[in-house]
């Protein structure tokens, strides 16, 4: 039983981590039909600038705030690079994609290296006792942090009016347009975003697991499982499918087998998509063809 | 009529372009890059006509040809069979694989057809990585010598002369299979799958053969590259090496036979080039993908339509 616990505990942290990337999709998937695989490599951008700001010496919050910029920029460069596309079929821009993220891997080799890196938790070290099992002050961080931006994406879409407009624009880009949306403006918007709330999630995730500059792929994938589960296009999803992928993820390596953790993701992924397609808590409307 | 010998002159081409280049060879590494290359190139061809013509996409066929050559090379490896015999059981085991899944596959579009197929290569790149009492695990394993009638194809020379012989045999079969009854059926299905039900084409039928036909070819082309090699590890089945043969599709040209070639050739020999920048390499390659979807999404292929097309045109205006 309190074994159980104590996997079901690393299992919700992961899965907010799997949540973030799932959102990060889930952000330019509706607004503008793509399937962004470089998501994962944003979030390894975000956590490996943190890591060298930091060894460059610059303090925690400063090494943060830039990292987050940094990947932001990154997401607006995604989106100017699509934009000039000549071609808008879904091979291309799938491709387009694929290659920022070969791009960005390489990149990074290049400007940070080929090894594993960690930074100190920023909470301290220390852990809550709960039923016996330890969370560390780390893990309940990544749980606040990630709610917290769930809540604040959601306020954001259906309070502000930037939010609002994005919505619309998602919903009918000719209606937006009529109403005097600036599409273009949006879309930015909506990458940029995108990339931030990978950042940190990159950036929560380094003193747990630690970095490396292909980190991002398994993450991406995973987050990209984590989004289809839920349901494509649909933010509580992406939530649900996080925390589902990453609490079951936690326990087979306990108790099954350590060694096909990583195919559990692909496994659920198939399952959803022969015998619902639409996600828990998507509808087939999102099905974009 | 002048269309077919049309056809007969670019095999022609090619026939001769494949007999002359040995001649340029200086060393077995011109081989092994030219082998290396009609090898991917079958694999294109055959993901090609999924792609282009019946208009699916698969983000697994690197997997696909991964496994089938590990399933050839542990029959002959480990239990001793021939290896004609083995890669025989295994083109039929992969053909029956292929066919049960495309059932559910090919019912998906776009995204999700791309994620299933993803998924199952994945979890096929994990099983051959986990498996180390069969496969080897990471570290990847020896292939015995391909023994045919008891002749061993040991020289460069001979696989290339097989190789170059299946390359030319995949064209001329790819060519007349697209201007077939069966070719007509396949655009059909990727002008408008609706219309080409309503009209009473089985669709999903029609789209699990051109799945089977093209994971066959795959395993074929898999297993000839661990034998010709002697190695084999689980990279030949991972997520980069199918996302390479995507790209080498798109990158030749979606639905066109010789950009199949091309962008195999193009893209394997690129990054023996790229060695010399060492650490530069995979930014360099992922700008060049970016580059070709920005610049020419049609493929290089199109840009020899360009001037075919100037040249008609300065025909007819003289």
């Amino acid at each position: 039983m309190i074994e159980l616990f104590g996997y079901l505990l690393s299992g919700v942290t992961v899965g907010f981590i799997y949540t973030l990337v799932g959102l990060g999709f889930t952000v330019i998937y509706n607004s503008s039909g793509i399937i962004n695989f470089s998501q994962g490599e944003f979030v390894m951008a975000g956590g490996m600038s943190t890591v060298f700001l930091i060894y460059a010496g610059l303090p925690l919050g400063v090494a943060f705030v830039l990292a987050i910029l940094i990947t932001s920029m990154i997401g607006i460069v995604l989106y100017k690079l699509i934009s000039f596309s000549r071609d808008s079929s879904q091979i291309s821009l799938i491709i387009l994609t694929l290659g920022f993220a070969i791009f960005l891997r390489g990149l990074a080799q290049i400007i940070f290296d080929k090894q594993l890196h960690t930074m100190p938790s920023f909470v301290g070290e220390g852990a809550f006792e709960i039923f016996e099992t330890t969370l560390s002050y780390q893990a309940l961080l990544i749980m606040v942090v990630a709610s917290a931006i769930v809540i604040s994406l959601y306020l954001f879409f259906q309070k502000t009016k930037t939010g609002q407009a994005m919505v619309a624009a998602s919903n009918n880009v000719d209606a937006a347009k009529l109403m005097g949306i600036n599409i273009k403006k949006i879309l930015i918007l909506n990458f940029a975003i995108s990339a931030v709330i990978a950042s940190i999630g990159g950036i929560l995730l380094t003193p747990i697991t630690s970095t490396s500059y292909e980190v991002g792929i398994m993450l991406g994938l995973k987050g990209f499982c984590a989004a289809i589960i839920g349901g494509l296009g649909t933010p509580f999803g992406a939530v649900a499918g996080g925390l589902l992928l990453g609490i079951l993820e936690s326990l087979v390596a306990g108790y099954i087998s350590s060694e096909y953790k990583d195919a559990v993701a692909f496994v659920v992924l198939l399952a959803i998509l022969f015998f619902m397609p639409g996600g828990i808590f998507g509808n087939l409307k999102s099905q974009r063809v | 009529m002048l269309k077919r010998y049309n056809i007969n002159n670019q095999i022609l081409l090619l026939t001769g372009i494949l007999i002359i280049i040995p001649f340029f060879f200086q060393n077995d590494f011109y081989y092994e890059i030219a082998i290396l290359s009609i090898l991917n190139a079958l694999i294109v061809i055959g993901l090609n006509l999924l792609m282009g013509y019946a208009g699916q996409v698969s983000l697994g066929h690197g997997a696909f040809a991964g496994l089938g050559a590990y399933i050839s090379v542990v029959l002959t490896s480990n239990y001793g069979l021939n290896p004609l015999l083995s890669i025989f059981i295994s083109v039929v085991i992969m053909g029956l694989l292929a066919f049960i899944i495309s059932k559910p596959i090919l019912k998906l579009k776009g995204h999700y057809l791309a994620m299933a197929t993803l998924g199952i290569g994945i979890i096929i790149n994990i099983i051959l990585e986990v498996e180390e009492e069969f496969t080897g695990g990471v570290d990847g394993m020896s292939v015995d010598s391909f023994v045919v009638f008891g002749y061993e194809l040991s020289d460069s020379i001979d696989w290339y002369i097989l190789c170059a012989v299946l390359l030319v045999f995949a064209i001329w079969a790819f060519e007349n299979l697209i201007k077939s009854p069966f070719g007509r059926l396949l655009r059909s299905i990727h002008d408008s799958e609706k219309a080409a039900d309503s009209v009473g084409i089985d669709v999903s039928y029609y789209k699990s053969i051109v799945f089977v036909i093209s994971v066959v070819i795959a395993t074929i082309a898999g297993s000839l590259y661990a034998f010709f090699s002697g190695f084999i590890s689980p990279q030949e089945a991972s997520f980069t090496h199918s996302i390479e043969l995507v790209v080498m599709v798109v990158l030749g040209g979606l639905g066109r036979v010789y950009g199949a070639l091309f962008g195999a050739v193009i893209l394997t020999v690129l990054p023996q080039l790229l060695t010399s920048f060492e650490d530069y390499e995979t930014m360099v390659f992922g700008m060049i993908i970016i580059a070709v979807m920005i610049f020419m999404p049609k493929g290089i292929v199109s840009l020899f339509d360009k001037v075919v097309k100037k040249k008609e045109q300065s025909n007819a205006s003289s």
